[in-house]
């Protein structure tokens, strides 16, 4: 599967620049291929009885060194397997999409290379056997976000985007490096089966530091607190990048991993309760920083943030809530990357503007990205029957049945529930509806079929997603029973103190009073839409500068660590550290200097010191003999 | 009055401490050899002694070996003598110094 996508990276790297516009289709092509062999695939797992749904392909042996043996197995289980059908299936709508979004490009080969080289790595990534073919692929897909957020490298703040993003995925990856050391240091493998398998011998204390090292993996590649900081920042890339990379796959890498590993986090309760907490933190501070953006693409990257949070709530609750975080992963896959592609279309028909603030009243001159969007911002709003409402419902009623730190994940969770529906609602009104506020020699249209396709695709399943996926009552469903082999049953809800039908009508209520807030001040024309932000301005500007997150990163980092820096290289190492090894020359250049003196070249001053050496000698044996 | 085996040792210490003296003091390189000569010879006379006192024959045997190495030594010695003699005419030890620190 992953050699598909390879192989497009392998000709439009060579290629690229002579076959001009048939690199795209190329590269479409090869990724709608590898869709077809894994959907070919699943069905073949479906065949199966539940139970016998893994599907281990053993690779060569990468390298043995020791008694580490590395082989490059590919393993397909249900787990996986949807992972691979997300990623090749809204991927290769994605590609089909950049057909057109970069269709202006001169570098479209480059940018196809690299598009395809990330669809192989993710792919690597998902369907990895063991710990380290894993980090092949988590590194490669970092690797592709670095070069794609680069891609318009000749803007000055976009290296610094792509680098940010690097260097806190780099971060994040020492955690997954040393996890893999203990791993290795405890089990003597880093095969999942065997990993997993031995993970009861484990003690706790080790079982706890491997899966938050893990977790700390996770929250670079995921964007979670601390580490998401990089993710607005990423906005910089295309935006077909955006929406494959930094919405629709990539990102849940973590979440994969922790369910992936979900024998190791099940096994450490205090690490599983952090990634609950942590989750919740985020879905709640990216939504409110959501707020106070202005930027179309920085909204849905602090909602994207947001909902990563949310995945991380489920899967960290245990068997209760794996198989919500990860249905949660696939509709958010669906509706994000149609948000994503709908946002990119508005921005391709608006000569590349961003500012929401330009917008307004766009759904008259691009309907089929007014009607898709819509769709998705249904479902993220979590409105009853789309995709997101099933998800997101499964999510907060595993956290209430779960209790404990789940109950305070409920409750953050119900109130971003709110948020979200507010500052998506703020997003949506600002651009379709309300009078245009576009500059004028602006003439906003919509977007090719090629591109609208995708949308029409995408807001289609961001509708449909959740009750094909799941059942119609949102009770139980059809990917959990799909994913049970993998994520083990999810234990039957207890006597929780409110049914799930009331619970979804709490989070979907307070969505919908968000939403309804949003149209208030945004939509109904009522309020001027810019009058909150000045009666509210403190709050406003903290929001706007992101709760001043980067400064306080800005500070510790840059600042404290330059300091640690200079402190080092100053006084530390130029005083301390020569100081030393000079000091240790100097003492022996003048030890020597001295010494010199001795060898006079007069041969009866040596005689002396033969002499009285001989002397002394002797006393000494004299002296011992006589005592 | 018979002569004592430590009046041997009294002369052999007082010739070893002459030598001793004159390799100190004097600054002639031939002189110097003497002496070196004479200490060598003040021990021989110990060994002489003592192999007597002990009626083994050791000592006496040792004595040769000391001759032969000394004979050896003073040609050694004497090659170089005239050589550095050749060069910088004069004798005295401390005029070679060029091994200076």
């Amino acid at each position: 599967m992953p050699l598909l996508p390879l192989a497009g990276f392998a000709v439009n790297t060579l290629l690229g620049r002579r076959l001009g516009q048939v690199a795209g289709w190329l590269a479409t092509l090869l990724v709608a291929g590898a869709f077809a062999i894994t959907v070919a695939a699943v069905i073949e797992l479906l065949g199966k009885d539940a139970d016998a749904r893994v599907a281990i392909l053993r690779g060569y042996d990468w390298f043995v060194s020791g008694n580490l043996r590395v082989a490059f197995d590919l393993r397909l289980d249900p787990l996986s397997a949807t992972l691979a059908l997300v990623v090749t299936g809204v991927g290769a709508l994605i590609h089909l999409y950049s057909i057109g979004y970069m269709a202006a490009d001169g570098r479209r080969g480059t940018y196809f290379a690299w598009l395809n080289l990330f669809a192989a790595a993710m792919l690597t990534l998902v369907l990895a056997q063991n710990f380290l073919v894993m980090f092949l692929g988590w590194e490669g897909v970092g690797l592709c976000s670095y070069l794609l957020i680069g891609f318009w490298f000749t803007r000055p703040e976009v290296p610094a985007a792509a680098k940010k993003a690097f260097i806190v995925n780099r971060v994040g990856d020492i955690g997954f490096l040393i996890a893999m050391f203990l791993i290795f240091a405890t089990v003597g493998s880093l095969d999942f089966d065997q990993v997993f398998g031995r993970v009861g011998s484990l003690a706790g204390g080790t079982a706890t530091a491997i899966a938050l090292l893990l977790f700390l993996a996770c929250t670079g590649k995921s964007a979670q607190i601390p580490l998401y900081v990089w993710l607005p920042d990423a906005m910089a890339g295309p935006t077909p990048v955006s929406a494959l990379i930094h919405a629709a796959t990539m990102v849940t890498a973590g979440v994969f991993l922790v369910a992936r590993a979900n024998v190791l986090f099940q096994a450490s309760s205090a690490a599983a309760a952090t990634v609950v907490v942590i989750g919740a933190l985020t879905a709640l501070l990216g939504a409110v920083i959501a707020i106070g953006q202005d930027d179309i693409k920085r909204i849905l990257a602090y909602s994207t943030v947001s909902q990563l949070g949310y995945m991380f709530i489920g899967v960290g609750l245990g068997p209760i809530g794996y198989a919500a975080g990860i249905f949660h992963l696939v509709t958010h896959a669906f509706f994000k990357a149609q948000l994503f592609l709908g946002a990119g279309s508005v921005m391709h028909g608006n000569d590349d503007s961003t500012d929401i603030k330009e917008f307004g009243g766009l759904r008259r001159v691009m309907p089929i990205t007014f009607v898709t969007t819509m769709a998705a911002w249904l479902a993220i709003i979590g409105f009853p029957l789309t995709s997101g409402f099933y998800s997101k419902d499964q999510i907060l009623g595993a956290a209430f049945d779960h209790g404990g730190v789940g109950m305070f994940a409920w409750v953050v969770g119900v109130a971003t529930a709110g948020i979200t529906g507010f500052y998506m609602s703020r997003l949506v009104f600002l651009t379709f509806f309300g009078e245009r506020r576009w500059p004028e020699g602006r003439h906003p249209h919509e977007s090719p079929p090629v591109m609208t396709v995708p949308l029409l695709v995408l807001g289609l399943l961001a509708l449909i997603g959740g009750f094909t996926l799941s059942t119609f009552t949102g009770v139980g469903g059809r990917i959990q029973e799909f994913l049970q082999t993998v994520l083990g049953q999810a234990p039957e809800a207890g006597s929780a103190t409110l049914s799930a039908f009331w619970l979804s009508v709490i989070a979907t209520g307070l969505a919908l009073v968000g939403a309804g807030l949003a149209w208030y001040v945004y939509g109904s024309g009522r309020v001027y839409w810019l009058a909150p932000r000045a009666r509210f301005a403190g709050v406003w500007r903290a929001l706007y500068a992101k709760l001043y997150v980067d400064e306080l990163y800005e500070l510790f980092t840059v600042r404290l660590g330059g300091a640690l820096v200079r402190f080092l290289a100053g006084p530390v190492d130029q005083d301390v550290i020569d100081g030393a090894v000079n000091g240790v020359a100097g003492a022996v250049s003048t030890g020597a200097g001295r010494a010199r003196r001795l060898q006079t070249g007069l041969v009866r001053t040596y005689a002396v010191g033969v002499l009285g050496g001989a002397v002394l000698l002797l006393a000494f044996l004299v002296i011992r003999s006589s005592a | 009055m018979t002569v004592q085996p430590s009046w041997y040792l009294v002369l052999s210490a007082l010739l070893f401490t002459i030598g001793v003296a004159g390799v100190l003091i004097r600054r002639n390189a031939i002189v110097v050899f003497m002496c070196v000569e004479l200490m060598l010879n003040a021990v021989n006379l110990s060994f002489i002694a003592f192999s007597k006192l002990n009626g083994d024959l050791n000592g006496q045997v040792l004595s040769f070996f000391v001759m032969v190495v000394a004979a050896a030594e003073v040609v050694v010695g004497l090659g170089i003598l005239v050589a550095i003699f050749r060069k910088r005419s004069s004798t005295s030890v401390d005029d070679v110094n060029l091994l200076k620190g």
